[in-house]
């Protein structure tokens, strides 16, 4: 079996170790991210208590439908991507590299409608520092917003263009059957990286575009 | 050349009892380092490697000696720290009736402001015997007012005040730094406290100021920018009155109740629909950009002395 | 320990030095070693560039007048001393250097769990490094390492974006290096290697490692937002644009204030293998000292408000931070006591590391019980941001953690290079800095309480003897960390072959040959004792 042990790194002593290895790694790696988005959250939350009303007038200039049906599209790729790691699992080759596609579309629409909404900020002159316009007498704190607004959604982003990166990598090399069990391990590593950068998605939608829904 | 200081000056209440403390805990610092220094010199010197047959004994631990090194130094800070916090009280509790002056750090400078009305920069006169109470902010970056004689430091930030206090105890005149890095000539934003016998003071201060008290030259500002013609002392205007307003509890108008203390009143004179008092309308213009920093304080200094 | 006859050796066995030649096989290697050295190189370098900046500083401190250079290229050197020192030595100096080249060979692995990784977080802190030397050769930073807004947000006109973005980079090096570790001590270590049979220095080196995942990701976005102010003028910090300058310094501080432990926890636990070897005893109270790291480590994620006592935060965060603060000096204590108490009853030898491990334990005493000052809300109004806290801190990470970190240089060098170094240069170095960081540091606790501010280029005359001392203090600690630069470079050419066990230690990394050949080992050991079984070994002969 020259497989199993190609597969093998030369620093392990046999495949178990290696994946639990890699398992902690990537574990490891989300706590950091956790605090990384727990920064902004912090700074966020500080802000949000001391200028409650000209945020929640910032937060109605977000779309609510928009956001919900990037929620929607987000979720689904979650299921896809789990589906992806049962089929990596089972070492069905096609159907993982569908269900490693299907995740990239859906990713890459998110992506697409978060680029839209950002240049019609622009347009709206919503941008901060770059021509911010609001109107009222709450324009500072309201660009306050829209600074933590771009920040977390772009970091968001920027986590799932890497994502999309990933995932495209091993949608090449599921095509080329080089994930068959026991080389399956980076879909699992890959699929815990898609769920968090999701789960971070949950908290900035109601932080950001719900933060006054109950006065409606 | 060798006739230096090794200790600074005590010139105010709370230099005496920062010095208390700070001698309490260099005892306690001298012990465990003169234990410890001893401990490893006796024991490498009469266990230094004599006879390289000697195998030294196990000992693994002794759980009763580390019982007693964590909690001797334990119930040691616990005292140094009940200490350390009872003197940050005092720091922090100005003792009521303290002259009110107040501050302004800009780079690099210090502006200074007696109730009276005098000015003064990178000086500051205070009288031996009473209380000070100084209200601070900063134009521009962080800075930081500090008087070694005093043991007195608080950082002064831009966009809300701080406060320190001290009561001087000898006339003289004292260092003052900026202790808190705020850019190229951060070493010469420093200046003199000079503390007099009261009745010094008062012959100093009898040079008067040309413009008359603060809170006079704060009263002529609230007429000139408008504020009379809304905050009306009778309270039919369209602002609240402001008279005896001053650390007083305000209902606002979302249900929450502010206390109308330096900040809050800064706030609502800067971004006035931020916290709107109950029962009035948003209706004040910002005055952002139109107010110095000194002004502001001279305002503040008038709103207080209205009486209701 | 020199007399041991070396065998004629008719020809050097393959190790990892000599396993294959060339740039590329260096600067592509995925051996742990190789990147140690890789980083060792780096990291001297930065050292002594640090290291210029600061004699710089002592020079300009000699008069009071500051009349060698202008007060911008004066705050520009502390800027950039605290910058490099921090970020460039004093973080990743034990943890990448000696934890990279220990960690698989204490735990008997082949390598780290992810050796592409480790060298990426090498060409990562490369990459923030060049960063950080372009703003410095562009014209500099003059925030201080601080980094305090809206100073270093808005007002300040030097590179400080380049700046930020380089510290930035450096710490995704720092994260990466962090989970290598954590990965490796958890999965990685021989059959028979039980959590408490671990040598003390993987224990602080696992402490250190989460401090580097939990910590660093905090201010990375403390600083990438001061970059985005500065780029885009927004005002997250700046209170005139209704941000809160003090936002900027918990989430800096949350870093770092426990970055202090990521640079003492790894010297803690060089000295905590260095006092046993040469005590030839046990450490004493074994889990103590392991558990205290982890407490450092925890307890240090909590006590960043102690640098805000005269910030402007409440007062109530103030008692439960000063609180806190008194609470981290438990453990430290509890180290001390333990080094002491092993030396009880040894065989104490004074060969160069011990000499180093001695100084630690004194100074980090010193610099430890200050603290307590600092952590004092009372006391330390007085104190803060004087040239007293400016004592404390040199103490613990100069006289602490860079006394340990050449005290680990000095014990692992015969298994780095395989070479042995004339023990009596080492002995004198070690006495020089000892002596020098004494007369350079102590100075300025005395200076401190009288109230010189720190970062001040000009200062009132009164002060000048104690600064004149501290200066001279400088340049005998510049010559002291010459000396092993140049004795350590000799000894690769003309030192003595040193045995695969030169100091008869315990310990896995001693039972492969200096220097180990690429894999480590041959075959996986099998560890069937204690840490620290000094009573089974022979003493090496004097």
């Amino acid at each position: 079996m020259p497989e199993p042990t190609h597969a093998l790194a030369e620093q392990f002593d046999d495949l178990e170790q290696q994946r639990q290895a890699s398992t902690i790694g990537m574990w490891v790696f989300l706590a950091t991210e956790v605090i990384f988005f727990g920064a902004l959250i912090t700074g966020y939350t500080e802000y949000r208590a001391s200028y409650y009303q000209a945020w929640a007038a910032a937060s109605k200039h977000l779309s609510v439908v928009f956001g919900a049906i990037m929620t929607i599209l987000l979720l689904s790729s979650s299921f896809t991507m789990a589906m992806a790691v049962h089929f990596a699992r089972l070492g069905g080759r096609k159907r993982l590299a569908l269900c490693l596609l299907l995740t990239i579309l859906l990713g890459a629409v998110f992506v697409g409608m978060k680029f839209m909404e950002w240049h019609d900020h622009y347009q709206r002159h919503e941008v901060p520092g770059m021509g911010f316009e609001f109107p009222g007498p709450n324009a500072r704190e309201a660009q306050l917003f829209f600074s933590f607004y771009f920040a977390m959604t772009g970091f968001h982003a920027l986590h799932m263009i890497v994502g999309i990166g990933i995932l495209a990598v091993l949608t090449g090399l599921a095509l080329l059957g080089r994930l068959a069990p026991p080389r399956h391990v980076p879909v699992d590593i890959a699929g815990l990286y898609w769920h968090f950068v999701d789960i971070v998605w949950i908290f900035l939608f109601p932080l950001l575009y719900l933060v006054d829904l109950h006065h409606k | 050349m060798w006739n230096f200081p090794l200790f600074p000056q005590q010139a105010s209440t709370s230099a005496r009892s920062t010095d208390a403390l700070f001698f309490f805990l260099l005892g306690v610092m001298l012990f465990f380092a003169v234990l410890i220094f001893v401990l490893v010199f006796i024991f490498a010197i009469k266990y230094r490697r004599r006879d390289t047959s000697y195998v030294p004994p196990v000992i693994v631990q002794l759980v009763s000696l580390e019982a007693a090194w964590i909690a001797i130094p334990f119930g040691l800070v616990i005292v140094i720290f009940a200490w350390g916090t009872l003197l940050y009280f005092e720091h922090r509790s100005p003792p009521p009736g303290a002259i009110e002056m107040y501050v302004v750090g800009k780079q690099w400078m210090w502006k200074t402001q007696h109730p009276e009305g005098q000015r003064e920069i990178n000086t500051l006169h205070v009288p031996v015997g009473r209380p000070v109470k100084l209200i601070m902010t900063s134009e521009d970056v962080i800075h930081s007012f500090f008087v070694p004689a005093f043991r007195v430091k608080q950082d002064v930030l831009p966009g809300r005040y701080t406060s320190l206090w001290f009561q001087a105890t000898a006339a003289g005149e004292y260092h003052l730094f900026c202790s808190q890095y705020c850019g190229t000539d951060h070493a010469q934003m420093i200046g003199t406290v000079v503390a007099m016998e009261d009745a010094d003071y008062q012959r100093w201060l009898g040079g008067g100021a040309a413009e008359g008290t603060m809170a006079s030259a704060g009263e002529r500002l609230f007429n000139r920018l408008g504020c009379a013609t809304c905050h009306l002392e009778s309270g039919q205007g369209r602002g609240p009155a402001l008279g005896g307003i001053y650390g007083r509890g305000i209902g606002l108008a979302n249900g929450r109740v502010a206390t109308a203390d330096e900040d809050y009143l800064r706030e609502s004179i800067l971004n006035p629909g931020a916290k709107i008092v109950g029962g009035y309308p948003n209706v004040m213009p910002t005055y952002q950009g139109q107010v110095t920093e000194e002004q502001l304080m001279q305002l503040m200094a008038y709103i207080k002395s209205v009486k209701p | 320990m020199s007399s041991k006859t070396v065998e004629p050796v008719s020809e050097t066995p393959v190790n990892y030095l000599n396993a294959s030649f060339g740039l590329r096989s260096w600067l592509l290697t995925i051996d742990h070693k190789r990147i140690a050295l890789l980083y060792l190189v780096t990291i001297t370098l930065f050292f002594f560039v640090g290291g210029v900046f600061a004699l710089l500083i002592r020079l300009e401190l000699l008069t009071p007048r500051g009349d060698l250079f202008t007060a911008e290229t004066y705050n520009k050197l502390f800027t950039m001393h605290g910058l490099i020192m921090i970020f460039f030595f004093l973080i990743p100096a034990v943890p990448a250097v000696l934890g990279n080249f220990l960690v698989p060979l204490m735990i008997g692995a082949r390598d780290l769990a992810f050796p592409r990784i480790n060298l990426l977080s090498y060409y990562i802190y490369a990459v923030g490094g060049t960063f950080t030397m372009y703003s410095v050769v562009a014209g500099g930073v003059d925030t201080g390492w601080t980094f305090y807004t809206p100073y270093s947000s808005t007002y300040s006109n030097t590179h400080v974006t380049a700046m930020v973005i380089g510290i930035f980079i450096t710490g995704f090096s720092s994260i990466l290096t962090g989970l290598n570790f954590i990965v490796t001590i958890h999965k990685m270590r021989a059959p028979g290697l039980t959590w408490f049979r671990l040598p003390l220095f993987l224990w602080s080196i696992y402490a250190t490692s989460i401090i580097m995942i939990l910590g660093t990701p905090s201010v990375a976005m403390a600083l990438a937002l001061v970059a985005m102010e500065r780029l885009l003028h927004i005002g997250i910090f700046d209170p005139r644009l209704g941000g809160d300058p003090l936002l900027f310094q918990h989430l800096f501080w949350f870093y770092s204030h426990p970055a202090v432990y990521i640079m003492i926890l790894p010297g803690m636990g060089i000295v905590s293998e260095i006092v046993p070897c040469f005590s030839r005893k046990r450490i004493f109270g074994y889990s103590f000292v392991a558990f205290s790291s982890l407490a450092i480590a925890v307890l240090g994620f909590l006590v960043w408000g102690h640098h805000m006592f005269v910030a402007g935060q409440s007062i109530y965060a103030g008692i439960i931070f000063s609180a806190l603060s008194f609470l981290v000096a438990i453990p430290s204590a509890v180290k001390v006591f333990n080094w002491t108490a092993t030396l009880y009853k040894g065989s104490v030898s004074f060969a160069t590391p011990m000499l180093y491990a001695l100084g630690f334990i004194g100074l980090f005493t010193i610099g430890g019980l200050t603290g307590l000052v600092l952590a004092t809300l009372g006391l330390d109004i007085h104190v803060h941001d004087t040239y007293f806290v400016i004592a404390h801190f040199h103490y613990i990470m100069v006289g602490g953690m860079v006394m340990a970190y050449l005290g680990g240089i000095h014990f692992w060098w015969p298994k780095i290079t395989g070479r042995l170094y004339p023990d009596s240069w080492g002995r004198l170095a070690a006495a020089i800095i000892f002596i020098g960081f004494n007369l350079t540091f102590f100075p300025q606790f005395i200076v401190g309480y009288l109230g010189m501010p720190r970062r001040y280029h000009v200062y009132p005359p009164e002060f000048q003897v104690l600064n004149v001392f501290s200066t001279a203090g400088a340049s005998i600690l510049g010559v002291g960390y010459l000396l092993p630069l140049l004795y350590l470079f000799w000894s690769l050419k003309y030192g003595a072959k040193s045995p695969a066990n030169p100091w008869d230690a315990t310990g896995l990394e001693w039972m492969a040959p200096s220097p180990p050949p690429t894999q480590n080992f041959p075959v996986t050991p099998l560890v069937a004792w204690e840490a620290y079984e000094y009573e089974k070994r022979e003493v090496p002969v004097a």
